[in-house]
């Protein structure tokens, strides 16, 4: 992973206060291109912020502030003119799997179509593409026109993903995707993450609270806790016997969070 | 501390069973009331619907002599009509407005701002209706005149501009509850899809809130077909059946209200106006079963 390593996103001295609490303060690292990012780290410490100041969804919070920058390959992203096209470069997974109250097939193909994307044989096709990358075609495959919200929660959080890769993200965000699924589920999602990794070539950021995913996934894994990046190191000495630091050795054994 | 809960175990306290017997009589009640009215309205006006009164005359003539000494004629076609033209309209005029108004309010301004446009739209609702009749018998007449240059500025267009003022409100507050329950999840999912405002609004937000801004406007059209003052006041009260914007005209429930006062108490006219009062009440229930059906079907599909 070392050689030949190319920055996809260049974090430096990123701090954000929502009014007056700070969430993030003043962290800088590097994703690289291709790699299987694990965020790991307690509750409130700022992970989602994170993923959230990548793609610019934070503007939503009224009371947010941002300082210092996050670069997208080499472009300050809080520069970009075209946010939607922005967001479109971002795949990204919430926490609950949020199936729009619209068909399957409407679900997949509503990013193609907000971004101008009219041609039906097209939209077939991305719609069977992604549905088949997030291992969810062969279930629903004869009722594209059912809602998604009528589907199981673990289909719901495959559907979200299936709708994620539907604009060809270069980046696959996923913020705790796994915590309304069921263990199994789980393992099929995170085989269809490695594929996406090796076969997609695409850069994944994966925001987890069980630290035994990042683990089984993540290439290189970084701890936050309380908003402070305490360590970004490969996934081997994040969970070797001495990490950088004593608290995320305790962190990563269960000894705390 | 013993004592009391020896007692919840021992019966149910007697505060419970009042509470739950007064909602019981509560919920009892509304439908009771709703017969009442029916039975009272159907009582007053049932020997002459069953002996005397030509129902296909009623329904199909558009002459409304009730008072004619050598031939009277009880045709309610051009009230009904005026009914239906003038709320239809003023539907024209108050859904877009409305609906855009509770998109606005709950999508597009500021919270602070949206605190007074809640606290104003309150206030246009609670504006009576006789001061709409005024409004529209005074301002709304001269403006018409002078805008069209019409003879008379108290016709169908005045009317439904005031019935439309009046239920802006109603669909506003009602459309804005719906776009609100929708959850926030649903808008966060469509903007990092990279969908703009707008396109969050039109392609998740009115799918996923179709069924409340469907009661919200459905709400509304109930509000103008009831309403009595200010289309008594505003539309001219002439019967003539419409023929446009400009037309003056007059509806079933202005009639009654402008003629019970004047009539003997159990004669033909009196028993007519309670018809009319059973065929007003039979048009809201159609709406509302309408509504009902509608709002099942939207309901099978989720």
């Amino acid at each position: 992973m070392k050689q030949n390593v190319k920055t996809k996103i260049e974090i430096s001295d990123l701090k954000v206060h929502y009014g007056n609490k700070p969430a993030l303060n003043g962290i800088s690292f590097d994703v690289y291109e291709n790699e299987i990012l694990g965020i790991i780290g307690p509750a409130q410490s700022g992970k989602t912020t994170l993923l959230k100041v990548i793609n610019r969804t934070l503007e939503f919070t009224a009371d947010a502030t941002v300082e210092g920058s996050v670069k997208l390959d080499g472009v300050d992203v809080s520069t970009i003119g075209d946010v939607y096209g922005l967001r479109r470069k971002i795949g990204m997974v919430l926490p609950l799997p949020v199936g729009l109250p619209l068909s399957i097939y409407d679900n997949v193909a509503f990013a193609p179509r907000t971004a101008g994307l009219r041609n039906k044989a097209e939209l077939d096709e991305i719609v069977e593409r992604c549905l088949q990358q997030a291992a969810l075609w062969d279930e629903v495959k004869d009722r594209l026109n059912a809602l998604g919200t009528k589907l199981s929660g673990g289909q719901q959080q495959r559907l979200t993903i299936a709708r994620a890769l539907s604009h060809q993200p270069e980046i696959l965000c996923l913020d705790e995707f796994s915590i309304a699924v069921d263990p199994i589920t789980t393992m099929r999602i995170e085989e269809v993450l490695k594929m996406l990794s090796t076969e997609a070539k695409m850069t994944i950021m994966l925001v987890t609270n069980l630290v035994q995913q990042a683990k089984r996934l993540a290439n290189r894994t970084a701890f936050f806790l309380n908003g402070n990046l305490i360590e970004i190191d490969t996934t081997d000495v994040i969970f070797s016997e001495n990490p950088a630091n004593q608290i995320t050795y305790d962190y990563v054994n269960g000894n705390f969070g | 501390m013993n004592a009391l809960r020896k007692n919840t175990k021992a019966k149910v306290p007697f505060s419970e069973t009042a509470i739950e017997t007064f909602i019981r009589l509560c919920g009892i009640s509304s439908i009771i009331f709703v017969f009442g009215i029916f039975f009272f309205v159907f009582r007053e006006g049932a020997g002459f619907l069953f002996n005397g009164l030509d129902l296909g005359q009623f329904l199909t003539s558009p002459e409304w002599y009730p008072t004619s000494l050598s031939n009277k004629r009880y045709g309610t076609l051009a009230l009904i009509l005026g009914t239906f033209s003038v709320t239809t309209l003023a539907m024209c005029l108050a859904v877009p407005f409305g609906l855009g108004a509770a998109i606005f309010v709950s999508e597009f301004c500021s919270p602070k701002l949206r605190e007074a446009f809640k606290i104003i739209i309150e206030l246009l609702a609670a504006i009576p209706s006789v001061v709409w009749g005024f409004i529209g018998l005074t301002l709304m007449n001269q403006m018409i005149i002078k805008i069209f240059n019409a003879p008379i500025g108290l016709t169908m267009l005045n009317g439904s501009i005031m019935l439309a003022l009046m239920s802006v409100p109603i669909i506003v507050s009602i459309a804005e509850d719906a776009l609100k329950a929708v959850p926030d999840s649903y808008r966060e999912a469509a903007e990092a899809l990279g969908a703009t405002r707008w396109q969050v609004v039109y392609r998740v937000l009115l799918p996923a809130a179709k069924n409340g801004l469907l009661a919200a406007v459905l709400l509304g059209a109930a509000r103008s077909i009831g309403e009595t003052m200010a289309v008594l006041m505003a539309t001219g009260h002439s019967v003539n059946i419409p023929t446009g914007p400009l037309s003056w005209m007059r509806t079933l429930t202005a009639t009654i209200a402008a003629e019970l006062g004047e009539v003997a108490r159990g004669d033909e006219h009196y028993q007519v106006l309670f018809i009319i009062g059973i065929l007003l009440f039979s048009i809201t229930f159609i709406v509302n079963l309408i509504a009902d059906l509608v709002i099942k079907g939207i309901h099978q599909d989720f």
